[in-house]
């Protein structure tokens, strides 16, 4: 935004609201780091002033905790089925009204979730039915006869190939069927102007557009624009529901959560996206609480207070969705993801008191998955913070830690993280999810004349397959090489119906409404199977690898004989390739132009989908038998390590950043005792490894620190661990959620006694 | 050393609250030396004097651990060859040096300058463990040699037995020692090791006469090493080291049983049971009592 109806400095006093802030840009235009950056106080200590919880925050927790294992038993709790979700679509729900310091939910009673059929109409039907629930028939005839829903519109004009790819399951998880997502709204902006600057802002800049002719994109951009200001009217009603008038900037810090909380209370209203994420929230707040605090009107516990109150309800947004999702994604997640310090482009920490009581709700409340708290990691943050974040991920495993020098190198300070690891500036970046495409499949087409090694079934166009017993590394990669070609051809074809269609049908009004009007894209493609593919090229250029065939020629089975070097173990033999697959793969995806020209990005990613992927892959050349899980995201596989958690992770961060901007997944689990004799000495070692690490270029750790014992004691007792929680590719789980299979798969990762 | 060779990557976590630690058991094959050039010549003389100068060593494994064999996270090298026979050793396979790959020294080298900044973001180091890697005195010299041009801390884990094979200038530069007291009792640990205790009694006394840094590691094995006279002994001579930080009392496991019987050796300890928690306290409390820090 360029210009905004905030009064100007220089024609009027600011609204008190802003009383005893610096004034600098943001009080003439939208712009929410430089607010951050004049204002924000980088606080240097350690966590002894933090509070415990209140009692009425226990008894609020308890309340909701209470209604989770009957949630846990059926699925879901409650559903309003008869009332498509919009941001005004229901009345206010309460916890308990009398004692809620930030109000508002998604529907009129807790965890009862919405219908939000745009997206599509037989995820809605299906999700009811699972769980036994009727379809409105008005409802679903609105949806069938009258409404086209995002789904409807990409199953229109996807081709052929797009088709074959997809029943495949050599590209996955596409969201045709669901929203997509990975949007983040600059929620701040509610807080901080208030609605009606937001809308006025907008008026200008539709002003702006009305100036330029109507082709087609200046159409589209003007009708975005009308919906999010609609939207953004919307959310003042919404608000003005809950007793709230929030058309002016909010006075307070309890304000200033509440403001910002209905923001993003209207996209979850609005939108079932995969990925419903925070943004970067804490430091911003910590200038309204710090303001209070200074003025002797709020204690450290009322901030504390506020600040759980608010995670209690990030920690209960619930969206309708079926088994099938569920399987892929594992244990109906939100991806509520909070972005919480790194450092500024000035040197200073973006560390302030409430990134530290961002952390501590995992105290107060327990530990819990969502919402997902993300550290912005630097060997540079405060050694206070640091050892902070050490203990509260020895103590819950709830943290997951991104590179902050490389998200601020390409992204600058005030970025944030969507869903596990994609980076975004808040408010000036949006991304189209690609979920990803299964590169272990891809190197079995290659083998196999672009035959599916499951079925038989010809999905490729036709090439000649490897002919001859012992399989030969150079023949086999210039023939991965031109499959990777039609993958990646296929793949952002797919890529773009979906984006067009959701943008058509399913539009994030209240999201995009919080952002600027002119934003970057990215068309976030991603790899599944890195790391098989790698150890498969591995064994077949350093060892002998036999194919097997079936009476009509289809390779299905591998005999590999001989050393080979793994993936994981820091060396170059093994790491080189996966470099090069990460490299090749990209450079492909770039070739392809994009709808509204994003630029292309891929993540190295898989949440727990490896095991799905897995179960859709044939043998391998690596020894992988058919059915067998896939590692997350870039992890080595399985107990193919065996040099060291460390030396795992060196491997992956060899994976270039630049050629996936999206984002480099690593899980590492460690039993405690494995960091050290003593409390002392295991936050120490944490914190060296996690250095170590960064300043190695690794992008993205997730930390699980705990022990066997207790994984095999929860698969039996799921009841004694309803808040066990486990880092997975980027993101957090309830242990007690997932499949039995996927509990399996967790069981059988390496654990590093010794890291 | 055998005794901190308790690693293993997907083997049920020993609940004694207490690291698991050291080596290479469930490691995959040959991929102990992986990432590393080995030296490969058929001229038996050419290789027996490159070993003699130090220039090639025997090694088993290298692993980057953490908060195990020594502050931080520290790259261990596990040298093949040990002159102990240790009943209830976890890594027979490290006991013969013909087992082990041949290695340049250079190239160990390298790949200890490679972990450089791993080491100092941590504050670990570079820890030379085996097998007994005092076999192999002329590479560990060149190791030490290198590590310590490069800044890096460096530390040794040894049993002792050989340390008259470790000269002055070679412990100048030596930042610690992972002292391995098997027993305290002379029969019982020439029962347990097959050899001679006063050469590591006195190995520990020269150390802590220097001032260098000792951590002491104890296995303690029931109805071998269990014996509340031979745990005195142990603890009333660490209690007169003055350089002594810190003392381990490693419980026994089985996670090495099959070893053995791959490499068809016979297996003493088929029937001991891991020690119980209250007999793990008790032996720590024998140390403790004497001032020691002990876990």
């Amino acid at each position: 935004m360029s210009t905004t109806a905030v009064p100007s400095t220089e024609t009027a006093t600011l609204p008190d609201a802003w009383d005893g802030f610096v004034a600098g840009p943001w009080v003439d235009h939208v712009d929410v780091r430089d607010f951050i950056q004049r204002n924000y106080t980088p606080y240097l200590g350690d966590a002894s002033f933090l509070a415990g919880p209140t009692a009425r925050t226990t008894a609020m927790w308890d309340r909701l905790a209470a209604m989770f294992p009957a949630e846990r038993e059926k699925g879901v709790y409650d559903i309003d089925a008869t009332t498509p979700s919009t941001i005004t679509s229901h009345a206010p729900g309460y916890i308990d009204q009398d004692n809620e310091v930030v109000v508002g939910l998604q529907t009129d009673a807790p965890l009862k979730r919405a219908i939000m059929p745009n997206g599509g109409y037989r995820m809605v039907l299906n999700s009811l039915d699972t769980y036994g629930y009727e379809a409105d028939p008005i409802v679903t005839e609105i949806f069938t006869k009258y409404r086209k829903t995002h789904n409807d519109g990409v199953f229109d004009v996807y081709p052929p190939a797009v088709r074959a790819a997809r029943s495949s399951h050599i590209i996955t998880g596409l969201p045709d069927a669901y929203g997509r997502g990975r949007i983040i709204g600059d929620y701040r902006r509610v807080a901080l102007y208030g609605v009606d600057a937001l809308i006025a802002a907008k008026k200008l800049e539709r002003a702006e557009l009305d100036m330029e002719r109507s082709t087609e994109n200046v159409i589209r951009d003007r009708e975005e624009l009308a919906e999010q200001t609609r939207a953004l009217g919307e959310l003042k009603a919404m608000a003005a529901s809950y007793g709230y008038d929030i058309s002016l900037p909010a006075t307070t810090g309890r304000e200033a959560v509440q403001w910002l909380y209905f923001g993003y209370l209207a996209a979850v209203k609005e939108q079932n996206g995969a990925a419903m994420s925070l943004g970067r929230t804490s430091t911003f707040l910590d200038i309204f609480l710090q303001r209070d605090i200074d003025a002797g009107v709020l204690t450290e516990e009322q901030a504390q207070e506020i600040i759980d109150d608010f995670v209690i309800k990030l920690r209960i947004v619930r969206f309708l969705r079926t088994p099938e999702y569920d399987n892929l994604f594992s244990g109906d997640p939100t991806w509520v993801t909070e972005s919480i310090a790194g450092m500024g482009e000035d040197g200073r920490p973006l560390v302030t008191r409430t990134s530290f009581r961002y952390l501590q709700t995992l105290y107060n409340l327990g530990p819990a998955p969502e919402p997902n708290m993300t550290v912005f990691w630097s060997d540079k943050l405060p050694q206070g913070f640091k050892d902070y974040c050490a203990q509260v991920s020895i103590d819950t495993s709830a943290v997951q830690y991104e590179s902050d020098d490389l998200i601020r190198d390409s992204w600058g300070d005030d970025a944030a993280i969507a869903c596990c690891v994609s980076p975004m500036r808040v408010g000036k970046q949006m991304q189209f999810f690609g979920a990803r495409v299964n590169l272990a499949k891809t190197l079995l087409y290659a083998i196999n004349g672009g035959r599916d090694e499951v079925t038989g079934k010809q999905i490729a166009p036709v090439g000649a397959p490897v002919d001859g017993e012992i399989l030969d590394y150079d023949e086999v990669v210039a023939k991965f090489d031109v499959m990777m070609d039609w993958l990646a051809q296929t793949y952002v074809d797919a890529l773009n119906c979906v984006h067009y269609m959701h943008d058509k049908y399913a539009y994030e009004r209240i999201e995009m409404a919080l952002h600027d009007r002119t934003i970057l894209r990215t068309m976030a493609c991603g790899i599944a199977g890195l790391s098989v593919v790698v150890d498969s090229l591995s064994a077949i250029k350093y060892g002998t690898v036999r194919a097997l065939r079936t009476a009509d020629g289809l390779v299905t089975e591998y005999s590999v004989e001989g050393d080979f070097p793994t993936y994981g173990n820091d060396d170059d033999r093994a790491d080189d390739i996966a470099v090069w697959i990460v490299q090749t793969f990209m450079e492909k995806i770039r070739r392809f132009p994009t709808y509204r020209d994003a630029t292309h990005t891929q993540s190295v990613l898989t949440i727990t989908s490896n095991v799905v992927y897995g179960k859709a892959t044939g043998s391998t050349p690596d020894g992988r038998r058919a059915g067998e899980p896939f590692a997350p995201g870039a992890n080595p596989m399985n107990g193919r390590d065996t040099h060291g958690m460390l030396a795992s992770a060196l491997s992956v961060a060899k994976l270039p950043y630049a050629e996936a901007q999206d984002g480099i997944s690593l899980t590492s689990s460690v039993v405690p005792t494995g960091l050290g004799r003593t409390r002392d000495e295991q936050v120490t070692n944490l914190v060296g490894l996690l250095d170590a690490y960064t300043l190695s270029n690794g992008y993205h750790m997730n930390v699980n620190v705990l022990n066997r014992e207790t994984l095999l004691d929860a698969m039996e007792h799921p009841e004694n661990y309803p808040q066990l929680t486990i880092r997975v590719s980027g993101y957090a789980v309830n242990f007690v959620r997932l499949t039995r299979e996927q509990q399996l798969d967790v069981l059988s990762r390496t654990f590093h006694g010794a890291v | 050393m055998t005794t901190t060779d308790e690693r293993q990557p997907g083997a049920p976590v020993v609940s004694l609250g207490m690291p698991l630690v050291g080596g290479a058991l469930g490691r995959a094959h040959g991929h102990g030396t992986s990432g590393l050039e080995t030296s490969e010549t058929d001229d038996r003389s050419a290789r027996l004097a490159a070993v003699r100068a130090g220039d090639i060593g025997s090694v088993h494994s290298w692993e980057l651990v953490t908060a195990v064999d020594g502050p931080g996270t520290r790259m261990t090298v596990f040298l093949s060859g040990c002159p102990l026979r240790c009943l209830y050793c976890h890594n027979p396979d490290t006991m013969e040096m013909r087992r082990g790959t041949d290695v340049p020294a250079d190239e160990l080298l390298a790949r200890i300058a490679r972990y450089r900044g791993v080491m100092q973001a941590t504050g670990g180091g570079l820890t030379i463990s085996g097998g007994e890697p005092l076999m192999q005195p002329a590479f560990v010299r060149r190791l030490l040699h290198g590590a310590r041009a490069m800044g890096i801390h460096t530390a040794l884990d040894t049993s002792g037995y050989l340390g008259s094979h470790l000269s002055d200038e070679m412990l100048d530069h030596v930042d610690m020692v992972l002292l391995d007291v098997k027993s305290g009792d002379p029969d019982t640990y020439k029962k347990v090791t097959g050899r001679e205790l006063a050469p590591t009694l006195e190995f520990g006394r020269r150390l802590a006469a220097r001032g260098t840094e000792i951590w002491v590691r104890f296995v303690l094995v029931p109805g071998l090493t269990d014996d509340v006279a031979n745990v005195e002994a142990v603890a009333s001579y660490v209690a007169t080291l003055s350089s002594v930080t810190r003392v381990e009392v490693l419980p026994f496991h089985q996670m090495g049983r099959d070893k053995w019987a791959d490499l068809g050796l016979e297996y003493q300890l088929e029937d001991t049971q891991p020690p119980t928690p209250e007999l793990v306290e008790r032996v720590r409390e024998q140390f403790r009592s004497r001032g020691l820090t002990t876990f």
